[in-house]
């Protein structure tokens, strides 16, 4: 794994160097290693347990989501957005029909917001939650992973049920969704709350104070409010440096703007206070559905487009949402047939990915796995 | 040092709460350890596995009529199949003009989206509860006509399944009917 530098040092190699004088390995973590979370590469030049460079490489996932979409039909390119951010199905869906619903002017019946929203914090919680017990696996942590997954699988049953699938739903569609909840979906979701009230409690009680944990991720990894701008965080990631920006808030969209909910920021912007940032997160999501729940109107959830042809008129649209990762905006261009001229992503997780190079750099070998961990990237959304 | 105590204390109250039933098992056993099944956890009604064909018990011949639609609005074009003049409606005994002649499904392509079932007009394609057809052939998914309608009459038989046009028109005469009961003045 680990092997002498040569770039730069070719002539030093073999020599013992004198005291003192830093002596570079190259160091290759990925893309087969657990702690990448995917199929990423990291090169590391090291002087011995300090990281003096980093360089990650990307590509190894990517499946051309982008030109694919230029091949397919609107009501088709909802699967390939199932496929980027693949923890957080519903929330890719949400983001690009809102583009396409944009563009033509579609207004969606109030039911079907209701389930999207519903559905989308959910599914912030069951990626949240495998964050946490990621974080903690990252950390040495065995144990909360197995609270963590429980919660997840709970919520995935609900999806199974709700939508037929337990991760490439396809459920939202332009203008609407696909079917009504199943009949007993109030009752399932009632049931579901305080049991997942109780996961999120537990995992959070088992790791975030944590002496052990503290130690690991306290001031580690520190990025400071001006160089997370620079570097265009967003997310978690972002509001881990104090500063009080999601999208949800700052420009409502569907129907975030009728529920009452926090932001929660952290101080240092370090690992500890973006794993915090998410445990709150998960709270703030089960206020938006139990109040959603509350809310929710019955009525038709069927687009108003029914099973016509979707063919959007010429223009160009930018539309944004919050994904449990981060800002996710989709950039569409129509020429007026029914296939999209281009679609763009901005992913979450590329442009969080982005400040890892920065982040790095002169930070212990032990920690990169949690600075990486931490900045929760899915490379699915990374690499498209 | 208190936090960690409080984590122990955490998962010593979950090991003697229960026993709790477990969540994670060896695949195809379910249950605890008290009672022990042998089968995999039952797939939720609306659950999406591979696609298949359905037949029309009544005539005799599958639904399909091969109209190229779902192979069409595929996204992963994982299909094909061709057409033939119907038999039994030179006979009389059907209203198809047109049915499937033969119909093939790389599974191994298909993304089990749904799509093909949602733009199907003649209630000819469903998902079926099917998961588990692993094959160590690289082609082995490939499935023909006989394999589909197979998999469609198991789906129907364990479903009683319900052509999905048959049930609109149920809600809507349903609908209808509520609606005159509601306002009796107004249909008069």
């Amino acid at each position: 794994m680990g092997e002498l530098v040569s770039q730069e040092t070719a002539g030093s190699v073999g020599d013992v160097p004198e005291r003192g004088e830093p002596v570079e390995m190259l160091l290759n973590m990925g893309p087969q290693h657990p702690s990448t979370h995917g199929v990423f590469r990291l090169v590391l030049w090291v002087d011995g347990e300090k990281v003096i460079r980093a360089e990650p490489h990307i590509g190894y996932l990517h499946r051309g989501s982008e030109k694919l979409c230029e091949g397919e039909q609107y009501h088709q390119i909802i699967t390939l957005f199932d496929r980027l951010d693949y923890v957080a199905n519903f929330n890719n869906e949400l983001v690009y029909c809102q583009a396409v619903e944009k563009l033509m002017g579609l207004v969606v019946p109030e039911r079907a917001e209701y389930v999207r929203v519903i559905l989308c914090e959910l599914n912030r919680i069951a990626s949240h939650l495998l964050f946490v017990a990621t974080m903690g696996l990252d950390a040495g942590a065995m144990t909360p992973s197995m609270f963590c997954f429980r919660g997840r699988e709970r919520v995935q049953t609900l999806f199974e049920a709700v939508s037929g699938a337990r991760m490439m739903h396809n459920y939202f569609r332009i203008g609407g969704i696909k079917e009504d909840l199943p009949d007993n979906f109030e009752q399932l979701v009632a049931d579901l709350l305080p049991l997942l009230r109780e996961d999120v409690g537990e995992s959070d009680r088992l790791l975030t104070f944590n002496e052990i944990f503290l130690a690991r991720l306290k001031d580690v990894g520190v990025i400071s409010t001006e160089d997370a701008l620079d570097f265009g965080l967003t997310g978690p990631c972002l509001r881990a440096c104090g500063i009080e920006y999601d999208v949800r808030k700052a420009e409502p969209y569907s129907i975030y703007d009728r529920f009452d909910f926090d932001i929660p920021v952290g101080l240092d912007g370090d690992c500890w206070d973006r794993h915090y940032v998410r445990v709150q997160e998960m709270y703030e999501s089960l206020r938006i559905i139990e109040q959603a729940l509350d809310q929710m109107p019955s009525g038709d959830v069927a687009s108003s487009l029914g099973r016509r042809l979707i063919r959007p008129p010429e223009g160009e649209v930018y539309a944004r949402a919050e994904n449990p990762r981060g800002e996710i905006g989709v950039y569409l261009v129509s020429d007026g047939t029914d296939k999209p001229h281009r679609v763009k992503v901005r992913p979450p997780s590329f442009c969080n990915l982005s400040a890892i190079e920065h982040m790095l750099k002169d930070s212990w070998i032990a920690d990169v796995v949690v600075i990486l961990g931490s900045l929760d990237i899915v490379l699915g959304e990374v690499d498209r | 040092m208190l936090y960690s105590l409080k984590g122990l204390w955490l998962t010593l109250v979950s090991t003697v709460n229960g026993f709790r039933e477990p969540v994670t098992r060896q695949y195809p056993a379910t249950g605890n350890i008290f009672k022990r099944r042998e089968e995999p956890t039952p797939v939720q009604p609306r659950f999406m596995g591979f696609p298949a064909l359905t037949w029309d018990s009544e005539v005799g011949e599958p639904y399909c009529t091969s109209c190229m639609v779902c192979i069409r609005n595929c996204p992963t074009q994982c299909m094909s199949s061709n057409m033939m003049d119907n038999p039994l409606q030179q006979e009389g005994m059907s209203h198809r003009r047109k049915i499937v002649d033969t119909f093939e499904i790389n599974l191994n392509r298909c993304i089990l989206c749904g799509i093909c079932v949602e733009v199907c007009n003649f209630d000819a394609i469903v998902m079926s509860h099917e998961h588990e057809m692993s094959t160590y052939q690289r082609n082995g998914d490939r499935v023909n006509l006989p394999v589909l309608l197979d998999i469609g009459r198991k789906f129907q038989r364990e479903n009683n399944w319900v052509p999905p046009t048959v049930l609109a028109k149920q809600k809507r005469e349903a609908e209808a009917a509520a609606a005159r009961i509601d306002a009796p003045e107004d249909s008069v």
